[in-house]
């Protein structure tokens, strides 16, 4: 058999994947930006006790008793996490522990105390059958539709619907709870109203895809829309893009290479996770490398014009080997590249071979650097109490960052003539 | 009866194992776990139980049959990696500690399933056992496994005893560590690893979720019972043996009580009583110490009212009606009439007919009483630069809070504006005749 061929009920398994991973996705947007993410991990273990509670109480696997079970025990575990760490001052993170490990405890002892009974194992809760969704259909309009399907497609809806109604209240409070205090907005309300959510999503989702990879859902495309924005609105778009895209390429990779799916979505969330990591345009990890490269680069190269430029003003014969050039800023790769830059830019050119000298080009931002310079160290001359030889290295700093309508407004006000070191300030019109 | 003789005496050869090898689990988890709970990563030690699967089902895939030892090597090297990557995340991204952990917590552990199930597909792998990992197998420990607890135990323990101090300062301040030149990132890796080495050690016992725990768990208890980290580190290895001992003693002994859980459990207990009945730091010192002071505050307000009722006239026993008061602060009539009869039973306030005195000792407490406060409130009011230092402490014991020279100062202004009960005119405050 072709891995390839699908048949309609890969369809529904995507379809209720997809559903499960997008509205796990948009709840975790809100759980990784108010740093409450391992409050996911903590409900979705957490709810055990709860189904179990449930099952024994009602006596069936009916779903809204399920569903009721376990979101009181989700709120149950926010509100002891909460209470623990406020009235016996245990840290936030051991008090979350303590509740959730011990209510898995709880639920696990509970569930072998009725095993015998019931088909609702540990095993079964951690992974969930998402291959067995489209066996269990309840007819729609005529459309036999999987149970799982329908029930995530409500929830989704839920979901989809609670964050739009009470997008701006979510807003203030995951950004500034004191803020929304003050608007009037009660910061409890929504903190618990969330994690009503976030229990009811995790319940509904178990049975299907299983807590692994509900958890792994209510971080992972959360934390991956979090490195490639700075709009909630596009973020939250981009976290569910994301967990629709770990459902599908999960289960198709799962089914490729005959494994796990569950466990293959938040593999392939994770790996989302870790390229954003990386390659996000502003956040991520190489991209910062390679600005700081850029920056280092660009300081490096104009120091190197403020030495050339110097010496050009100091008389300039004979011209500075490239030896020197490189050497006064430092060692390895940075100078190397900082001068070749020079020269391709055209700023500066060779002579006699080895000799280094400026063009026309560098000669001028050359003295627009050692204009802003000295600009600069007149005005901290006249502005902080500095001894004269406390100007330089500041100047030295800022040079880089001064823009010429900076220095056109400090040479109307503070320029004065020559600098505190007794050298000319370069004017634009002058050599 | 039968049951609670059989556990007592523990007739089972294999229930000793099992005993012995959780109790030496529950001993060196819970003392490096309180560094855990110190350093606010309680949950780096469920990371690390997570992260440990596929290091576990790589070790199996390349060495098929080497056998246990290899598989934990394998499990510590992915929980090692696990946390350098959360370390990786916090401090090279913007995304938080919690994301971080969580990420890695749930990444990983997908990836274990997808290699566990890729490993199960095959008939020899499904034999291997890999999964008692997951859930922990605790009844099926023998003594091979109880040696390698042991010796994570002992390694934990030598290395936290040889390194109390650096250990101490690290989790307490970090930047002070630094500061004395200590190399606080090895260090810091230093810990993690022996983490690393008991949650790995403990994972075929008891599995990911209540390794975590027993990480987690005892380190807290302890925390309510002392500020003293030796003392504290001492007690969560008693408070994780003892819960490892109950826990696997009943679960022995009650048939369908899972070994895992029931430590769990048998830890949240302890967890509970300490957190209600630890002498400082416990739930029920510190309400009753509320209680008190909240009595003791009731019992000044009501002396200062009425010795305020008295003092324009200079009669500081006058008569005070129960509406007088009523309308001076806003006390309930309930509250009142309590406050004013505990007044009643060491005689400071004397009832009369429809009304209250002050007895001539009532008036002396009293006026200490608004002494004090007066000072306190023109030491807020005049000296608020330095006045946060000492605004915890007891309105009652100015005299042993505030430095005398401030006290001087207060005292003289305060006399000059006729506000303060003078303690040389000892009529007035006896209330006799007015001065």
């Amino acid at each position: 058999m072709s891995p390839f061929e699908l048949y309609a009920e890969d369809g529904w398994v995507m379809l209720t994947a997809t559903l499960c991973c997008v509205s796990c996705g948009l709840l975790g947007c809100f759980l990784v930006l108010r740093r409450m993410s391992l409050l996911g991990d903590a409900i979705s273990h957490a709810v055990l006790p709860g189904l179990a509670v449930a099952f024994l109480l009602s006596g069936s696997r009916a779903a809204l008793p399920m569903l009721l079970g376990a979101m009181l025990v989700g709120i149950l575990t926010a509100f002891l996490t909460d209470t623990l760490a406020r009235w016996a001052r245990v840290p936030e993170d051991a008090s979350m522990g303590v509740v959730f490990t011990s209510l898995f405890a709880l639920g696990v002892v509970l569930i072998s105390y009725v095993a015998p009974q019931v088909d609702l194992d540990p095993d079964c809760v951690l992974h969930g059958q998402i291959l067995l969704v489209p066996y269990d259909v309840r007819s729609v309009f005529g459309i036999e539709i999987p149970y799982a399907t329908l029930v995530l497609a409500v929830v989704t809806a839920v979901n989809i619907a609670l964050v739009a109604v009470f997008y701006k209240e979510l807003k203030v409070v995951s950004f500034d709870p004191y803020l929304a205090t003050t608007m009037g907005i009660s910061a409890t309300a929504v903190h618990y109203g969330l994690m009503a959510a976030v229990a009811g999503t995790t319940v509904a989702s178990f049975e299907s895809v299983g807590a692994i990879l509900v958890v792994a859902m209510l971080i992972a495309p959360g934390a991956t829309a979090h490195l490639l924005t700075d709009r909630l609105s596009r973020m939250l778009v981009l976290a569910a893009v994301s967990g629709a895209v770990s459902a599908v390429a999960g289960y198709l990779l799962a089914v490729y290479w005959n494994t796990e799916v569950a466990g293959m979505m938040s593999v392939v969330a994770g790996g989302q996770f870790a390229l954003a990591a990386v390659f996000a345009p502003r956040y991520g990890y190489a991209s910062r490398l390679a600005h700081q490269a850029a920056l280092t680069l660009r300081i490096v190269r104009e120091d190197m014009l403020g030495l050339l430029y110097r010496w050009h003003e100091s008389g300039g014969r004979p011209a500075l080997s490239a030896r020197d050039v490189r050497s006064a800023q430092g060692h390895g790769w940075i100078p190397i590249v900082a001068l070749w830059l020079l020269f391709r830019r055209g700023e500066a050119r060779r002579e006699n071979g080895d000799r280094v000298a400026l063009t026309e080009a560098g000669l001028s931002s050359g003295r627009t650097l050692i204009r802003s310079h000295r600009l600069w160290e007149s005005f901290l001359a006249q502005n902080l109490p500095l001894p004269p030889d406390h100007l330089h290295e500041p100047a030295m700093r800022a040079e880089h960052f001064v823009t010429p309508a900076v220095a056109d407004r400090l040479d109307a006000e503070f320029g004065s003539d020559p600098d505190p070191h007794g050298s000319a300030i370069p004017r634009e019109n002058s050599t | 009866m039968e049951d609670l003789l059989r556990l007592l005496r523990l007739q089972d050869v294999n229930t000793w194992i099992v005993l012995i090898g959780t109790g030496l689990l529950g001993f060196s988890s819970g003392i490096i776990g309180s560094f855990a709970v110190l350093r606010r990563r309680a949950l780096v030690g469920d990371a690390v139980a997570h992260a440990a699967l596929p290091g576990i089902c790589v070790a199996y895939l390349l060495f098929r049959d080497a056998g246990f030892p290899v598989f934990m090597l394998g499990a510590l090297v992915s929980g090692v990696f696990g946390v350098l990557c959360v370390s990786f995340v916090r401090s090279q991204t913007r995304i938080k500690e919690d994301a971080a952990i969580g990420l890695m917590l749930s990444v990983l552990f997908g990836l274990g399933m997808v290699l566990l199930r890729r490993i199960q597909n095959d008939p020899a792998g499904s034999r291997a056992g890999l999964k008692t990992f997951i859930y922990g197998k605790a009844a099926g420990m023998t003594w091979p496994d109880v040696a390698l607890i042991a010796s994570a135990g002992v390694l934990v323990v030598i290395v936290v005893v040889a390194l109390f101090r650096e250990f101490q300062v690290l989790s307490f301040d970090r930047e002070f560590a630094a500061a004395l030149g200590w190399p606080v990132f090895r260090l810091d890796v230093l810990m993690m690893f022996l983490l690393c080495v008991c949650t790995v050690a403990g994972l075929p016992a008891v599995g990911v979720v209540l390794m975590a725990a027993l990480l987690i768990i005892p380190g807290a208890a302890a925390r309510f019972w002392t500020d003293h980290l030796g003392w504290m580190l001492i007690l969560a290895g008693g408070f994780g043996m003892l819960s490892c001992a109950m826990g696997t003693a009943l679960s022995a002994n009650v048939a369908s009580l899972p070994a895992g859980p029931t430590i769990v459990l048998v830890a949240a207990g302890v967890f509970v009583l300490s957190m209600l009945l630890a002498p400082r730091r416990g739930l029920l010192a510190e309400g009753l110490r509320r209680w008190g002071m909240r009595r003791r505050y009731a019992m000044q307000n009501l002396l200062r009212a009425m010795w305020e009722a008295g003092e324009a006239s200079g009669d500081f026993s006058t008569r005070v009606t129960l509406g007088d008061l009523l309308q001076v602060r806003s006390w309930s009539a309930g509250a009142l009439t309590r406050h004013l009869r505990r007044a009643a039973a060491p005689r400071w306030v004397r009832p009369e007919a429809d009304a209250y005195r002050l007895t001539p000792a009532g008036v002396e407490e009293a006026a200490k009483t608004a002494r004090a406060h007066r000072l306190w409130e023109a030491f807020l009011l005049e000296e608020a630069a330095i006045a946060p230092e000492y605004a915890h402490r007891y309105a009652d014991q100015i005299e042993h809070v505030l430095p005398p020279d401030v006290l001087n100062r207060l005292e003289v202004r305060l006399r000059a504006q006729g506000r303060i009960p003078d303690p040389d005119s000892t009529d007035r405050l006896k209330g006799g005749t007015p001065a």
